[in-house]
């Protein structure tokens, strides 16, 4: 079994304590809400986006190290981009994290992203890494309904 | 960090209960978890087994095996037996008065959905209310909601203090000729309250309400008797109490129960058909349709029968110990803080640890090879009122030592240093 902290890194420990773009944001454009059931983590996230870029992206919520960092993360890869970028990005993340395949393999372009990757050791903890991002998934989808890890 | 506890310090202090004797009765408890020692104190979600019971499920499946109740062949005979025989274990285990008073459900939550729709259904009227406390579980939240919108009666919470007791005077002024019925937590799982059910039920007679007592935490740590408590319905899960998951017990007064329209139709519960009309078989039967959970029932016996021999006293004093243990040493933890702090605890210590996620605790204990529920524990009204997303909860059976407790605040140490990073 892998050492703790290569699922607690600094990195996520630091997202955890002080998450970067937390709070509600007024013009936001795009919105959605998620939960997961089975330990009560709450999550929103609010975007606005135009001309299919992302300007800005905040989240709020509570919830443990992991589905806080990863939110955290996740909004501060994804200022700038565009709404293609987020679902590509969506989908390597959730590879990386959700799927088992040996050795950690998480291409240069993942960034910091790529610290969520000791994630997979511990299958009990993928949908908090990944609550964040299938939130993120419904609001860019203009899915109104709260989205459920369960 | 102790990494091999010797068989020696399992021993208790009070000599009189061999607790490495104990250990050495259930199969689990030699494993071994990320390397180390399991150390199990989930015991609030499931217990584990005793050798007894898995070996009678065995026996069960493979030289008794039969459907009962029918069949006049000699497997068939040995089956309805046993299966019967765990219905008078149980009966004398609840000190009930008959053993139709006992009939065999899934778990609590069936048993609880039982009353709620057969004793709700039948009796609720508009503008009738149901008393619950807000200690409740899930379980006995969501079957009274689901009963009283039905019948357009109305759900009243009994509030709970900081410490995590009942507020008994709130109580008091909630009864009125209006109550149709009040559901109570014997034990809280999200706290480990004891509550003053005796009282509490004795108060709900006078005001001619009857008592359904959630007893899943109740029955594997307390000497249970139904005539004494005069309880009207007590519910309980065998996998808790060390038996097979999927059975249960509703223990219910008999007259109550002959009152009630059945739960389920089918199999068994009937005395004969037509396609004009039924007549429903006598109690328990009534409840029990289909062919019931047999293994199941009769590993459940094995179970009561087990810790009646240890002594459900002696274990409860056990668990006492522990649990007192347990309280003063992860006070000693830095950040630790308790939630529930009642007046009569049993079992189980609820606590958050600084301002790191009970879930994040959970994941570092289990690399030590410690198991401990994390989350809102199906209370999920507990945890707002307590003000918190979640806890960490450490709940104890007749087999865990104080050597565990001092695992468990070394763990909590760990998660401290690991979090301390940043």
């Amino acid at each position: 079994m892998s050492d703790l902290t290569d699922l607690y890194q600094e990195l996520i420990l630091d997202h955890n304590r002080r998450p970067r773009n937390f709070g509600s944001l007024t013009e936001a454009n795009r919105s959605a809400r998620g939960v997961n059931p089975l330990c009560g983590d709450k999550v929103a996230v609010h975007l606005r986006v135009e001309d299919e870029e992302v300007k800005e992206i905040r989240f709020e919520g509570t919830g443990c190290a992991i589905s806080i960092a990863s939110a955290s993360v996740m909004t501060e890869s994804l200022k700038g981009r565009t709404c293609g970028d987020a679902r590509n990005l969506f989908e390597r993340f959730h590879q990386m994290v959700a799927v088992d395949d040996g050795p950690a393999s998480h291409p240069p372009e993942m960034g910091k992203l790529a610290a969520f990757a000791g994630v997979r050791h511990y299958p009990a903890r993928v949908k908090c890494a990944t609550l964040a991002w299938h939130t993120l998934r419904a609001a860019l989808e203009g899915d109104a309904q709260a989205v459920s890890t369960e | 960090m102790k990494q091999q506890i010797k068989t020696a310090e399992w021993k208790s202090a009070d000599d009189s209960y061999d607790v490495a004797r104990v250990r050495e009765d259930f199969p689990v408890l030699g494993e071994t978890v990320h390397g180390k020692p399991l150390v199990y104190l989930d015991n609030a979600a499931t217990a584990q087994k005793p050798r007894a019971v898995i070996q009678r499920l065995a026996r069960y499946y493979e030289t008794e095996n039969s459907n009962i109740h029918r069949g006049v062949h000699r497997l068939s005979e040995i089956a309805t037996r046993a299966y019967e025989d765990a219905r008078s274990t149980v009966k004398g285990f609840l000190n009930a008065a008959e053993e139709r008073e006992i009939v065999f459900v899934r778990g609590t939550t069936e048993a609880i959905n039982l009353v709620a729709r057969c004793y709700g259904g039948s009796r609720l009227r508009p503008g009738d209310e149901v008393v619950i406390s807000a200690m409740e579980h899930h379980s006995n939240i969501v079957p009274w909601q689901l009963i009283c919108q039905e019948k357009g009666a109305v759900l009243r919470v009994i509030p709970v203090d900081d410490d995590g007791d009942i507020v008994m005077d709130e109580y008091r002024r909630m009864l009125s000729d209006k109550t149709r019925m009040v559901a109570l937590p014997h034990v809280s799982n999200a706290l480990g309250t004891v509550n003053p059910i005796k009282e509490m039920i004795a108060e709900a007679h006078a005001a001619g309400a009857p008592v359904l007592v959630d007893g899943a935490q109740g029955a594997p740590h307390a000497n249970v008797d139904v005539r004494d408590l005069d309880c009207d319905f007590y519910a309980f899960s065998g996998h808790k109490l060390y038996g097979p998951t999927g059975i249960g017990v509703l223990y219910g007064k008999a007259a109550l129960l002959e009152d009630m329209p059945p739960y389920q139709g089918g199999g068994d519960m009937i005395l004969s058909v037509s396609f004009e009309h039924t007549e429903y078989n006598a109690l328990p039967y009534k409840f029990e349709a289909g062919t019931p959970h047999i293994a199941g029932v009769i590993g459940l016996g094995a179970a009561v029968g087990y810790l009646t021999n240890l002594g459900v006293e002696a274990v409860a004093a056990h668990e006492d110990r522990v649990v007192a243990y347990a309280v003063e040493r992860l006070r000693s933890v830095a950040g630790v803080r308790l939630v529930g702090t009642p007046e009569r605890r049993a079992s189980l210590v609820s606590f958050v640890l600084g301002d790191v996620h009970a879930h994040d605790v959970g994941t570092i204990l289990d690399q030590e090879g410690i198991a401990v529920r994390t989350g809102h524990h199906c209370a999920m009204p507990v945890m707002d009122r307590f003000g918190v997303p979640a806890t960490v909860r450490a709940s104890f059976a007749c087999y865990n030592t104080e050597a565990e407790v001092d695992v468990l605040a070394d763990g909590l140490e760990k998660v401290r240093r690991i979090f301390a990073r940043v």
